[in-house]
Formats: structure tokens, sequence, C-alpha cells
């Protein structure tokens, strides 16, 4: 039984860091990043509300192509 | 020596062996065919002596690469550029900006002199360079606050050498384009399913962006598996309009997709990131990681053999269909990423240091990643060499040289040793339910088929070849398109950034003329070889393959130049032989394939002996080839005089970068005072972090007793980037 649920545990750790990885991978814990470090320098700081974030981040993307760069 | 665990030995011992026999299984069974597994085994175990050895002895022998030295993301955090990522990750976005299309590609054509020479070259190139250079760019840009490759070169060299890279490095990406342009156009042309399957991305891209900019901000996993699902039915209905009335509405010829593909590419590129580059982005970024471990499990569950020879004849005599030339230098040439891509040097430097948490990280990054890539080429070569010999000659050779009718075809096919059947052909048409395999030039129509063989042993059996083939083409198209979109936009960048001396309104990226003035000409600059090369008689593939492969190789001579320069400069003259001995290779590799391509008199290879040869027949009135009229010969003399300057002028431009470089070498060695530190003063680190992708024991505990993820992070102030925690074993 502990065996079973030994496992059971492994795999869900295991989820957890794929899905980890993939937010990782795509940017999508930005938000949360870039909230954590505003609150720590300032914990009283306004922040900006998640879509006005993104489409700031997805914006500097249009002024600054290189950070896209893909190759052959 | 240290002390070495016997464990260890053994372990490295066993892993020697098994590459080794896995490579004389490969080079030496002569009348039988070898299992592909093999091919895996030798490429794996190669990677791992390599990696294992070689990259740790340059990591910390050569590069010293220091773990308590802060890396500009530690010093410079902005949070946007520049922040300490997670190796993992990290590996996974530069994997993802080095891996394209050009793998593919390059080993499916190469496989015309047989399925040893290409993977000889991939392995042991990846090895010895490639890996190498994108290593120690990557380490010497770190050590410069993430500078670029183009402006290592203007500092460390000298201005004139400088503005050669820029010029090199715009002129190779607009032959890039046109050359990936090509493979879409190949794999499009007369193929109602492709072309309507493709056609959909659009609306799925842009449905994509909306919804992750209005509806779900910043879920991207979520959006892009909606995607995924998108793309599937894509392909599935695909099949429904090919068999429909509307098949003729999406049946486009060659000339027609030139339009298409050029007006995309300035369309796409002047539409803000976020409604089409980026979701297209995700899309390609999942699907290629999703298709290449579906691939790599392919091979090992159904286990094919290779049915080409390991060398053909074609390799001695140098007069392959697919693309002219003798082994030496063309298969270095012809395959460039996977075994050595200068364009990587682009990623490696400027984009990805500036993320790095420990400069020792460039080791599982830089040449992990690199080493990744290459598998990826193996891939592809087996892709191409499970496939019938006639098969894959009939749809690789241009119509010039097969014919338009299976029964050309087959005779022409068979007159090489190779037996195909008119019918045989006509069935691998019909098992891909497409009108023709004839001349399906580019690579990715055969790496389809290849694919479409191996997954149908596993997956969905016989009737599901079709829907894989057609899986593989938008695979590949998909990742094509957003390299085409992206693509347009740096060089866009790069021409805004010139002109922008002269003209400073151009250097405002809000400026709508200027961004619509200088897309218009980067489409139009590549939409031009584009057209020539739809326009060759030989197949187009077959001329601008080669001149794309000189100029990736010239890009690459480059950085090995900089690095070069760049140990001997820093007072590693010792080990300049890690990056000079290469350097020295692709110099003569890709000086001779340019003399070739520039003076050779067999028109097939030169360009200039083949504009005479056209000259002269026009002045006699008197076709080349049957059929073609004045004006098809007109274009080709403009095209191979083209073609043959490029040539000329890639040569010239790294003959002068090597020049200027070595006089500041020798510089360096004769005057060692004389030598400007450019590196960026030495900083003590605070992060706690691995430095390969698994963390040793000692690694997970430090991290452990200093509260830290399995990412690492500076102890006591958590980066919070969640990852999970590392569990210490007792």
């Amino acid at each position: 039984m502990t065996a079973l649920r030994r496992g059971l545990r492994r795999v869900r750790r295991g989820i957890r860091w794929v899905w980890w990885y993939l937010t990782e991978l795509t940017g999508e814990n930005a938000y949360h990043r870039h909230v954590e470090r505003v609150r720590r320098a300032d914990p009283g700081a306004p922040v900006p509300g998640r879509g006005e974030f993104e489409r700031c981040r997805m914006d500097a993307r249009d002024r600054d192509p290189g950070g896209g760069a893909r190759c052959c | 020596m240290r002390n070495v665990r016997p464990k260890t030995i053994a372990v490295w011992t066993v892993v020697a062996l098994i590459s080794a026999f896995a490579w004389s299984m490969l080079a030496l069974s002569r009348g039988e065919e070898v299992s592909a597994a093999w091919m895996v085994a030798a490429a794996l175990g190669s990677y791992a002596i390599g990696y294992r050895f070689y990259s740790k002895f340059i990591a910390y022998r050569v590069l010293k690469a220091d773990s308590t030295r802060a890396t500009p993301a530690e010093r410079l955090n902005d949070g946007v550029d520049f922040h300490p990522t997670d190796r993992r990750v990290l590996q996974g976005h530069h994997f993802a900006a080095i891996s394209g299309a050009g793998p593919l590609v390059g080993p499916v054509l190469a496989a015309q002199m047989g399925y040893l020479p290409g993977t000889i070259w991939i392995i042991v190139g990846v090895i010895l360079a490639g890996a190498v250079q994108d290593m120690v760019t990557m380490f010497f840009s770190a050590r410069r606050d993430g500078k670029s490759l183009s402006r290592m070169a203007r500092e460390e060299i000298g201005p004139v050498g400088g503005t050669a890279a820029v010029v090199a490095v715009f002129v190779i990406l607009v032959i890039l384009l046109a050359v990936l342009a090509l493979v879409v156009l190949n794999a499009l042309a007369d193929s109602p399913w492709g072309v309507f399957s493709t056609a959909l991305t659009i609306p799925i891209a842009l449905f994509m962006g909306v919804y992750l900019r209005w509806i779900r901000p910043g879920r991207v996993v979520e959006t892009t598996a909606i995607g995924i699902g998108m793309l599937l039915f894509a392909i599935v209905a695909g099949r429904w309009v090919a068999e429909s009335s509307w098949a003729d509405t999406f049946t486009l010829s060659p000339a027609t997709l030139v339009i298409w593909l050029v007006a995309y590419g300035f369309i796409a590129s002047v539409l803000p990131v976020w409604l089409l580059l980026a979701p297209r982005d995700y899309l390609s970024t999942f699907l290629k990681i999703g298709t290449i471990g579906l691939l790599f499990a392919g091979v090992l569950i159904a286990n094919p053999s290779l049915k080409m020879e390991a060398v053909t004849e074609f390799a001695t005599r140098g007069d392959g269909p697919v693309f002219a030339g003798s082994l030496f230098p063309f298969v270095f040439i012809t395959i460039a990423c996977g075994a050595l891509s200068g364009f990587h040097s682009l990623v490696s430097s400027g984009t990805t240091p500036k993320m790095l948490q420990k400069e020792t990280q460039v080791r599982p990054i830089g040449y992990g990643g690199m080493l990744m890539e290459s598998s990826v080429a193996v891939l592809a070569m087996i892709a191409a060499a499970v496939l019938d010999p006639g098969l894959y000659f009939a749809m690789n050779a241009p119509p010039a040289v097969i014919g338009d009718t299976v029964q050309a075809a087959s005779q022409t096919i068979t007159s090489w040793g190779y037996t195909i059947t008119p019918e045989q052909l006509q069935a691998a048409a019909a098992s891909i339910e497409e009108e023709s395999v004839l001349s399906r030039t580019g690579g990715a129509p055969t790496f389809a088929m290849g694919v479409a063989a191996i997954f149908t042993q596993f997956l969905g059996g016989e009737a599901m070849m079709a829907f894989w083939y057609h899986f593989a083409i938008m695979f590949e198209v998909l990742f094509i398109l957003t390299t085409l979109d992206s693509g347009t936009r740096i060089g866009r960048y790069m021409l805004q950034e010139v002109i922008g001396g002269v003209s400073p309104k151009f250097k405002d990226h809000g400026w709508k003329p200027g961004v619509w003035i200088t897309s218009a000409v980067v489409a139009l600059l590549w939409g031009y070889f584009l057209w020539v090369g739809v326009h060759d008689p030989l197949g187009g593939i077959n001329t601008l393959f080669p001149v794309f492969g000189i100029s990736n190789q010239l890009l690459a001579a480059i950085a090995l130049t900089i690095c070069t320069t760049l140990l001997i400069k820093s007072g590693r003259l010792r080990y300049a032989w890690v990056t000079a001995v290469p350097l020295a290779f692709v110099s003569v590799v890709t000086l001779t394939a340019s003399w070739q391509k520039v003076f050779s008199a067999d028109p097939r290879v030169g360009f200039f002996a083949q504009r005479a040869r056209y000259q002269e027949a026009i002045e006699n009135g008197e076709p080349v080839l049957p059929g073609q009229t004045v004006e098809q010969m007109r274009a080709i003399v403009t095209n191979s005089t083209v073609d043959g300057i490029l040539s000329a002028l890639f040569a010239v431009l790294v003959v002068v970068i090597i020049a200027d470089a070595a006089r500041v070498c020798v510089k360096a060695i004769r005057q060692p005072d004389s030598v400007q530190d450019l590196e960026t003063p030495y900083v003590k680190s605070r992060i706690v972090a691995p430095a390969e992708l698994v963390a040793t024991q000692e690694e997970r505990a430090e991290m452990a007793a200093a509260g830290l993820p399995s990412s690492g992070g500076v102890p006591g102030e958590d980066g919070g980037s969640g990852a999970p925690r590392e569990e210490v074993r007792a």
C-alpha cells in the first residue's frame, strides 16, 4: 500500500514538474515573477493587471525582434 | 590524476564499445540492410563521449568557466532581457531558437551520396566544431555582458572585420529565407491538401493571438493546447477539401505560390507580434518538440532498416541529380545545420548569455543544445534512408533529369542502378493521396514520406499514411513560415539601423512608413531569389541550397574566427587550436566550394560556366534543353551571374575578416601588453545553482541547506520561480 502511495506521489510530482516546465518555457510565469519583484522592493507598490502586463510584454517584442530570433 | 571510481570507468568503456560497434555496423556492412537503431546508437554513444570528455575539457581547461563569477543575468538583472533563468528552461529556449528546418533539409539532400558520409559529418562535425562554436561563442558573449557577434567583431577585431560581419549576416539572412521559402513552395505546389491545411493555420494563429491578448491573457499552455487541437483538425480537413470540388481552388502552381509567400512574409512581418508571430511560435515550438520525440520513439519501436546504400556512386562521381559536386566539399556544405551552423552563433551571442545563471552552464546549454539539434539531423537522415532509393531519387531529382512521366522517371532511375517501376511510383503517390511524387524537391516531401513510413509502423498502419505525410509536411511548413516572419522582421530591423544612420527617422520602430518600406525591401530581396529558384530549369533547390550552405558555413567561419581571436587575446594561445582547427577546416571547405561555384568549368557546378553556356546558346538560337524559350535562357544567364557574384562576395568577405583577425592575433602574440581587455571585471556570484542539467548530490545538499528550489537562486531571497524543490537523498 505504501509503495503504491509513494508511486502515486511520484507521478503527481512528475506532472507538477512538467506543468512548471511548460509554464516557464512559454513565459507564463513572467507575470507572477514581475509582481513578486515589484512587491519585494515595495510591498505597497501598485502592480499592473495580468492583461495589461501581458500586452505590454508582447508589445515590447514589436520594438525589438532580436529576442524572437529563429534559426535555420 | 584524480581518483576515478572503477564503476565510472566501466560505464564509459561500455558506452565506447557500443558506439564503436554501432559505427562498424554502419560502415562495414555491404549488400544487406542495416537497422536504423545502429545509427541512433552510434550517434548517442558518440555524443555522450564528446559531451563527457571534450566539452568538459573545453569548459574547465580552455575557457576556465568559473562558477563563482557573476553572470550578466545576475549583475544586470532587469527582469526583462537579463534575468537568471533555470538551466533546463534556458536549454529549452535555446534549443527552440537554434533548431528549425535546416537540419531536416540538409541531411535529406546529402543522402544522395549514401547515408554514411552525411552521418559521419553530422556526428563528428557537431562534436568537434558545431557544438564547440556554440559553447565558446556563448561563453565569450557572457563575459562581455551578452554582446552580439557583430558587436564583438567590431570591438575585438576592428571596423573592417566588424562591417564585413554585418554585411555577411544580412546577405546570409536573405539567402536563408529564400531557401526556406523554396522548401515550403516545393512541398505545397499542386497539393490542395497541403495548401488548405497550411492556409488554415493563419486563422488558427489569429484566434490564438486574440484569445491570449483579451480573453485569457498570458495562459500560453492552455492556448497552445487548443491551437494544436485545431491544427490536427486542419490536417484532417485538408483531405476533405482535396477530395471535394474545392480542390482546384487550392491547387496552386509554384509561380502563384511565390506571390502568396512574399505577400505573406511582408504582411506577417508588419503585423503586431501578438497577432500572428507569437502564437505561431508557440505552435511550432510544441509541434517540433512533440514530433521529434515521437520520431525518436518511432525509430526505436519500429526499428526500420536503411534501404539507401552506405555510399553511392554519386559521392565520388560528383554528378548526382539532387545537387551537383563531389563529396568534398559539398557534403560539408549541404549539411550545415546539425553539424556546424554559423547561424547559431547569433543566438548563442546576445540572446541566451543574458539569461545564464552560471557561466559553467554554457556546457549543457551551448554544447548540449547543439547535440540535440544534431540528433534531429540524424533523424532526418534516417527518414531519407529508410525510403526505397528509387523513390528517393524520383522525389529529389529535377524534371530536367528524370522527365515528367512515371515511365520516363522509372527508366532513368533504373539506369542508375536503382530499380523502381512506374506502378510503384504511382502507388507511392496514391498512398499519400497526392497527384505525383516526381521531383518533389526541397527535402520536405522526402522527410515527410520517411516520417510517415516510420509512424505507420506503430501508429495507425497503412491507412494513416496520407495523414502522417501531411502531418509531417504541416510540421515543417509551420515552422518555416514562422522563420519567414521573424527573419523578415530581423532583416527589417537591421536595415532600419543602417538607413537610420543616414535618415534618423528610420530608426523609429513606431514610424509606420519606415517599417513598411524596410519590410517590403527585405521581402522583395528574398522573394527575388525565390523567384529565381522557381524558374530554374534545374530545380532551384539545386542551385540555391549550395549558396545557402556556403553562406551559413562562412558565417560559422566568422564566428570561429572571433572565438579564436578571443582565445588568443585572453591569453589562451595554448588552446587556440580548439576553435582554430574547426576554423581551418570550414574555411578550406567553403573557400573550395566558392572557388568551384565561381571557377568550375562544369556548367552544373560553376555559375559562370553555366552563364557562358546559356549565353552561347542564346547567340546560336538553340535551346540547351529541349523546349526552352529565349526568355528562360536569359533568366538563367542573369541568375547564374547573380549567384556567381554572391558566391564570390561571400568568399571575399570571409577572407577579409580572417585576414583582419590574423593581424589582431599576431599583434596580440608579439606584444601581449598592447591587448586591451574588454572582459567585464570579476564580480562575485551570490547565486547557488547546479552546473549541469541534473544536480549532483553535493549541489542538491547545498541548495536544500540554503532553502532553494531545484532551479537554484540567491540564498535568502528566493526568486519565487516556484520550481519544485529538490529532495535530498540521505
